[in-house]
């Protein structure tokens, strides 16, 4: 009895693992399908927001395309105008190029050296990170645009503050020679973000380090640069990054503060892009434009990554 | 870090911190002290952060604004914007970073991929054809190019922070609600969503502040000056006025920054970690 029972089951139920096989199959596709409805709103916002426009982006780099009629096929004429008949192109890239290379490495040094300090572990350290940290929040605004205009202006507080000192002032940002450093100046004072990423890699730090860098007799110098350094560097690389991308791209200020002047000097490449977009309608040519950035920015970044297995140390070799 | 000889490095410690902390607030001390001061105080005592006379009018007389369009009417659309930026932004990147973080669909990584990708992208690629659609549908001169986005995953950033921070939720607390008859879109409703909290805490203060902030945007879309947002009206007002309004326009500046300095003032915690967990701008 008990074996026909078997028998009979054995017939009537197909090989078990095809059943569990296709029903979990099923139940994949069925997530799938979920998971699919539940990232829609990205998705949709992916296709249509930013694959299409890159698409669309590098189509119309080799077209002329004034927005009023339809694009016309030019091939590779913008690229070959932009990179050997534009001077201002030139200007723009030069003056994008010093800003960050200058910016940049100034913002990261005053935002580690701040956060070595204030990682003493005195009192009072929130309190002063926060007063550190107002200006990056606040710095990209039109507000603080038209301050800096007025503190660097020629009868501004700079120059006011510099004449109590006995020095002549300077009209900072009608000056080509000095309008770059007011936007560098800018820039550096917003080093409150960094400084705080570089704080909490810090903290990061494992105190034994120190505690057995002390045993073996090894002086402040010493230990910065042989424990607190080396162990800051995937932060530091981090910062680096980040920031040389985010200067590529200064728009606001610059558009505010210089409008781009004196003589071009401020030119930087966003603006220059925005001009030739908005103001002269030229689509293709900005498109253009738009990809050097693109490959110039990925070539930066290469760049970086490449040296990084020389300089960034990882503690444990698999991680990260 | 224990340090031996304590009170003289303490004491110079101090006057650096202190000191430099006052260089760094100045600009912010400077531009709130001369909107109060009249025009001929801030040229004639431009360094000073304590105006002679206190002149109150400079915000009446801001807020006026010009050609006929106040800042009523700025901080009116800016608060438009902003509110259902981050309004979409919430929905769309929580339910997103939800789906990232805790469904199996086919082709994920390579989604993932792409949205690491959008991350890293510089605007300017998309500024272009973007405008162009926008420009197609009918919808420049409209807020539906400021606003629809966030609606569509918004800042690929914002996704990026939740998903990190859904993997931290254990796994077994979804599970527990399967078992308990709950749908997928239900255990993010019933456990994820109360669960992310602070991160979304997080994500609101950083759309809402960008958002006020933007310019960039609303310089291309927005061209009727009923429209404009806070930061293109000062932009307006600064043109028209060329230095001879300056503290009605130092007003209105100080005035542009209130809601990030109140936002500052309560969520400075959430800011804090925020950057320092994800290092965020």
């Amino acid at each position: 009895m008990a074996k026909a029972d078997n028998e009979v089951r054995i017939n009537q139920a197909p090989p078990p693992d095809r059943e569990i096989l296709r029903m979990e199959k099923k139940k994949a596709l069925k997530e799938s399908l979920t998971g699919y409805a539940i990232i829609s709103p990205w998705l949709l916002g992916f296709f249509v927001l930013v694959l299409g426009p890159i698409l669309a982006s590098f189509y119309l780099s080799f077209t002329d395309y004034d927005l009023l009629s339809s694009p016309t096929w030019i091939g590779f004429d913008n690229y070959v105008q932009i990179l050997t008949n534009d001077p201002r192109f030139k200007t723009s890239i030069i003056a994008t190029l010093v800003f960050v290379f200058v910016s940049t490495p100034l913002k990261l040094l005053f935002a580690l050296a701040l956060a070595v300090l204030f990682n003493t572990g005195r009192k009072g350290t929130g309190f002063f990170t926060t007063i550190y940290y107002i200006p990056s929040i606040i710095g990209g605004s039109v507000a603080i645009a038209v301050v800096w205009r007025q503190l660097f202006g020629r009868n501004g507080a700079v120059n006011d503050i510099l004449d109590s000192l006995g020095i002549a002032g300077l009209n900072w940002i009608g000056n080509p020679d000095t309008a770059l450093s007011v936007l560098i100046i800018l820039v550096i004072w917003q080093f409150g973000s960094p400084m705080i990423i570089f704080l909490a890699g810090l903290r990061q730090i494992p105190t034994e380090l120190y505690e057995a860098a002390s045993v073996d007799g090894a002086g402040r110098i010493q230990t910065f640069l042989k424990i607190t350094l080396p162990m800051l560097t995937p932060v530091i690389f981090f910062n680096l990054i980040m920031q040389t991308i985010g200067g590529f791209m200064l728009f606001t200020q610059a558009y505010l503060i210089t409008q781009g002047g004196p003589m071009d000097s401020t030119l930087f490449y966003a603006l220059y892009l925005y001009e030739m977009a908005f103001e002269y309608l030229r689509m293709g040519y900005a498109s253009a434009m738009a990809w050097i950035l693109l490959v110039l920015i990925a070539i930066i970044t290469i760049i970086i990554f490449k040296t990084s297995s020389r300089w960034v140390f990882y503690e444990s070799e698999g991680g990260r | 870090m224990k340090k031996k000889n304590g009170t003289l490095s303490d004491i110079i410690y101090y006057i650096f911190v202190i000191g430099f902390g006052f260089v760094m607030i100045y600009p912010i001390l400077w531009m709130i002290g001369s909107s109060l001061k009249p025009e001929t105080e801030i040229f004639g005592n431009a360094a000073s952060l304590i105006p002679g006379e206190w002149l109150w009018g400079n915000y009446a007389q801001g807020w006026e604004g010009f050609g006929g369009i106040g800042f009523d009417v700025y901080f009116r659309n800016s608060m438009i914007v902003t509110t259902l930026v981050v309004i979409g932004t919430v929905c769309s990147a929580s339910i997103v970073a939800y789906g990232f973080a805790r469904i199996n669909f086919k082709f994920k990584a390579i989604l993932f991929g792409c949205l690491m990708a959008t991350v890293m992208l510089p605007v300017q690629i998309t500024l272009i054809p973007q405008y162009i659609l926008f420009h197609n549908v009918g919808w420049v001169n409209t807020f539906y190019p400021l606003i629809v986005p966030a609606f569509l995953g918004g800042q690929p950033f914002f996704i990026f922070l939740l998903i990190q921070f859904i993997r931290g939720i254990p796994r077994e607390l979804d599970e527990a609600a399967i078992i308990d008859g709950c749908s997928k879109f239900g255990v993010f409703l019933r456990i994820i969503l109360p669960l992310l909290k602070p991160a979304l805490v997080t994500v609101i203060i950083f759309a809402f502040m960008w958002t006020w902030d933007d310019f960039l945007a609303p310089l291309i879309y927005l061209n009727s000056a009923s429209l404009h947002t806070v930061t293109i009206g000062l932009r307006n007002f600064m043109d028209a006025d060329a230095g001879t309004n300056w503290g009605p326009l130092l007003a209105m500046s100080s005035l542009s920054l209130f809601p990030q300095f109140v936002l500052f003032a309560f969520f400075q915690k959430y800011l804090v970690q925020g950057i320092a967990t994800t290092g965020i701008k």
